[in-house]
């Protein structure tokens, strides 16, 4: 850190932050130094990236105030920020495909008029002096579409240098790279803090922040824990601080009777997503899937039921083999799968819920091609009465439902199919606590019946309160296999976190 | 090895090839096919669109559609007319002010419409395609301008040559082609298009000014169409309500997509264009000679973009994957 200038480059004092009435950040005060890497670390939904978007103008705050070098400042939209010197890089960088590497550095930062002349060689000029500066060799004139990530990021990061950015925030730049490209990018940190600027590194490595940070700032739903130096802290610190939630007792887990293995994966592996996963999961059994996101469980789910199936190994279903290629394949064996964005890949928005809860049974619903129009009501206010799912009519569009609400329909749509093995991947995501709760006496309910369950969640009290066994994936790979009595939320974590040496004394 | 290989990659160079076999194919038929004449034939099916083209395609760049430039065309094409008819000794050159002002005027409704509302551009020019050739039949009381009301000096430019035989028309279409592409490629707003529809959402995060660069390529797009309207007039020497400019934003939806603009915005080249007008003229010039009957002529026309569409997708899509296995 530079001794020099004490003057702190940014200093927040009390910033919050709130959605749609849900504190997401709750006063947070921290001071980011000149010439220092501070990394921000915590679980996902911490308030870590919303705090860094908020100093780069992406959000503004619901309270508090910001000061660069000690002048208060209002960082309204990210231009301003760009101006004050504030660049966010995105972890998928956000660019302009189709124009030129060169063009993207410089696009928006000159104040010229709508008809001044665009300067394509100085441009040109300029732009390959920025990538000499950084050491890397990317052709400036070729367009951005088609540039791996790292180029993106080092495109971005050369745009930091050319509006001369005093703060730079890499939000999880490293996660889509491969080892050596992060050695780049370390470097190219390490020089930047040198030259005095300031860099936040927000990362799920503890190996990476431990390489490449001198300060850390933990996150945990919504506060600020701790701002240490990274040399005071051990990763086992660093894991407690980050979890330390009193662990809730949520309820009792329903004593359901296990049978024989429904689910058995074996070997499977799609390369660059996920290698060598191997579990069972038998009737009557929940069977928790934990780990961060993007540590590939969403896509060994995918896999498992046939969206985007892997490349080699072994799916059983009821001890014999299967042949799963696409999701019919998946649905007429007796799978579900509950996907985790229902935006995206669950709700019909603007159909009906009726509709919504029983577009998996076309069969029954429509025997000949024409729809029953009673048949389907009685199905679907049946569904509504049994998961309690709370709403004006069943003809209301099931986007006017409240997320729990909606996600509760999802579940009956899959639940009418009556299948005998179903994946649930993140079922509470985005639900109030009250819902949560019904959701969990639900889940307990479907396995009581003799349903294999596979649950996907981020959220480790939920694995605990509800699973038999946990399943932890960490980069792709299995990590742990857990029971039920010898789980807990430290060992779940550092099994989580990625670290090419595993820390066992975390527990 | 690389330079020719980006060479051979660019759209241009596929439609320039297509232009080249069409011509030889049809050459062998119909010898008559390869001779200056035609050529003139060609060039002078082709100013109005090219035109028109230019605004399309910055349109379309900036990830919108100009369903309504006909319309546009129809429109100041009429209110020109009927001044040239009404108000007899006015200078015939004021022609040019008022049918690119009513154009332009025109286009920035539609320019408004899409950003003050949100709406999508195909609807909301749907939407005006009709209004305006309803307006064009309201001002004129549905009757056309007669060939004497049109000022002669106009109708000259039509048929008078600067040199080569080829008429001032046609000068007049490449000169707007060549001012488009210095805007595109040389100014810092038309660089702008590009950036807004590569990437629409990144683009107010850069300080790009998105209404007033959306309005203004729904304006250039009116005001060319303007253009191309008193152009319409000097070439064929009447207005007529409903024929003047009717599914004119068909043939030049047609030459901008085959030319390369890409519907999805962000892609295309003004080069790549001209060449798109030039290959629906060879078309649009061979099909009598080949003597398929009018009847038929709409249909051929269709067809054939559908097949250059296809044979360059193709193409294309070898020629990249073709590249990628090289390099890795």
């Amino acid at each position: 850190m530079s001794e020099a200038d004490a003057t702190p480059l940014i200093s927040a004092r009390d910033i919050s932050k709130s959605f749609a009435g849900v504190e997401v950040l709750r006063g947070v005060d921290l001071d980011l130094m000149k010439g220092e890497i501070h990394a921000l670390l915590g679980e996902n939904g911490a308030g870590k990236s919303t705090f860094a978007k908020i100093l780069a103008g992406v959000h503004l705050p619901t309270r508090g105030t910001l000061a660069l070098n000690g002048q208060p400042v209002e960082v309204t939209n990210p231009v301003v920020a760009q101006k004050l010197g504030i660049t966010l890089i995105h972890q998928e960088p956000i660019s302009f495909p189709d124009l030129s590497v060169a063009e993207n550095l410089v696009l928006g930062r000159s104040e010229d008029g709508w008809f001044s002349k665009v300067p394509w060689a100085e441009m040109t000029r300029e732009a390959h002096r920025y990538m000499d500066l950084l050491g890397v060799h990317i052709d400036v004139t070729r367009p951005m579409r088609g540039l791996s990530i790292a180029d993106q990021q080092m495109v971005e990061i050369a745009r930091a240098l050319a509006s001369d950015s005093r703060l730079i925030i890499m939000d999880e730049p490293t996660a889509p790279l491969t080892p050596r490209e992060v050695e780049t990018l370390f470097g190219i940190a390490r020089r930047l803090r040198d030259e005095g600027r300031t860099i936040i590194f927000i990362s799920h490595r503890l190996e990476e922040v431990r390489a490449l940070c001198d300060r850390v700032t933990i996150f945990r739903d919504g506060d600020k824990i701790a701002t240490d130096t990274i040399g005071n802290l051990s990763d086992a610190d660093i894991i407690r601080l980050m979890i330390g939630r009193p662990l809730k007792e949520y309820m009792h887990k329903h004593s359901a009777t296990i049978g024989d293995v429904a689910l058995e994966v074996q070997g499977l592996t799609l390369p660059g997503v996920f290698y060598d996963i191997g579990f069972s999961v038998r009737h009557g059994e929940i069977v928790g899937l934990g780990g961060l996101v993007g540590a590939g469980r969403t896509d060994v789910a995918r896999a498992i039921f046939g969206v985007a199936p892997a490349e080699s190994g072994t799916v059983k279903v009821n001890g014999k083999a299967a042949e799963i290629e696409k999701p019919e394949d998946a649905i007429a064996l007796g799978l579900a799968f509950v996907p985790e964005d229902r935006a995206v890949a669950g709700i019909f928005r603007t159909l009906p819920v009726e509709q919504n809860i029983t577009a998996a049974i076309p069969g029954k619903i429509a025997p000949a091609g024409i729809i029953r129009r009673a048949v389907e009501k009685s199905l679907a206010q049946d569904a509504v009465k049994k998961l309690r799912i709370r709403l004006a009519s069943v003809k209301q569009p099931i986007g006017e439902l409240s997320g729990g609400n909606q996600q509760k329909a999802i579940l009956a749509r899959w639940l009418l199919a009556d299948p005998s093995i179903l994946i649930l991947d993140e079922p509470t995501r985005g639900i109030d606590i009250g819902v949560k709760a019904e959701f969990y006496d639900m889940i307990g309910e479907l396995a009581a019946q003799g349903r294999a369950i596979l649950l996907i969640s981020s959220e480790m009290p939920e694995l605990l309160a509800l699973c038999d066994r946990i399943l932890v994936m960490a980069e792709g790979r299995l990590t742990a296999e857990l029971s039920r009595a010898e789980a807990n939320q430290e060992k779940i974590m550092s099994a989580a976190v990625p670290r090419s040496q595993r820390v066992e004394e975390a527990a | 090895m690389n330079a020719l290989r980006s060479i051979l990659v660019r759209r241009e160079t596929g439609i320039a090839v297509m232009i080249v076999l069409f011509t030889v194919v049809v050459s062998l038929y119909k010898p008559q096919f390869f001779t200056l004449n035609s050529l003139r034939v060609i060039l002078l099916l082709t100013p109005l669109v090219m035109i028109a083209a230019m605004g399309q395609m910055l349109v379309l760049v900036a990830r919108h559609v100009d369903l309504s430039i006909g319309s546009m065309l129809g429109l100041s094409a009429m209110v020109t007319g009927m001044m040239f008819r009404d108000m007899p000794g006015i200078p015939w050159g004021l022609g040019f002010v008022v049918a690119i002002g009513i154009g332009a005027l025109l286009g920035l409704v539609n320019g408004a419409l899409v950003t003050l509302f949100r709406l999508p551009a195909i609807i909301v020019t749907l939407g005006t395609l009709n209004l305006y050739r309803g307006l064009t039949f309201i001002v004129s009381n549905a009757r056309q301008v007669d060939r004497q009301f049109i000022p002669s000096e106009l109708k000259a430019m039509s048929q008078t040559s600067p040199i080569l035989g080829i008429p001032w028309i046609i000068f007049m279409a490449f000169a707007v082609a060549l001012a488009t592409y210095w805007f595109v490629m040389h100014t810092r707003v038309g660089r702008q298009i590009f950036a807004l529809g590569s990437n629409p959402v990144a683009a107010p995060l850069r300080g790009i000014k998105v209404t007033q660069v959306t309005l203004l390529v729904f304006a250039i797009s009116g005001a060319l169409s303007g253009l191309a309207g008193i152009m319409y007039a000097s070439r064929w020497g009447f207005v007529n309500p409903s024929n003047t400019g009717f599914g004119f934003e068909f043939q030049v939806i047609a030459a901008v997509v085959i030319g390369g603009v890409s519907i999805n915005g962000g892609v295309g080249s003004v080069l790549g264009v001209v060449l798109g007008v030039l290959l629906m003229g060879c078309v649009a010039a061979a099909l009598p000679l080949l003597g398929i009957p009018g009847t038929a002529q709409g249909a051929i026309y269709g067809a054939v973009i559908l097949v250059a569409l296809l044979i360059d997708r193709s193409v294309r899509q070898q020629g990249i994957a073709g590249l990628r296995i090289a390099r890795a």
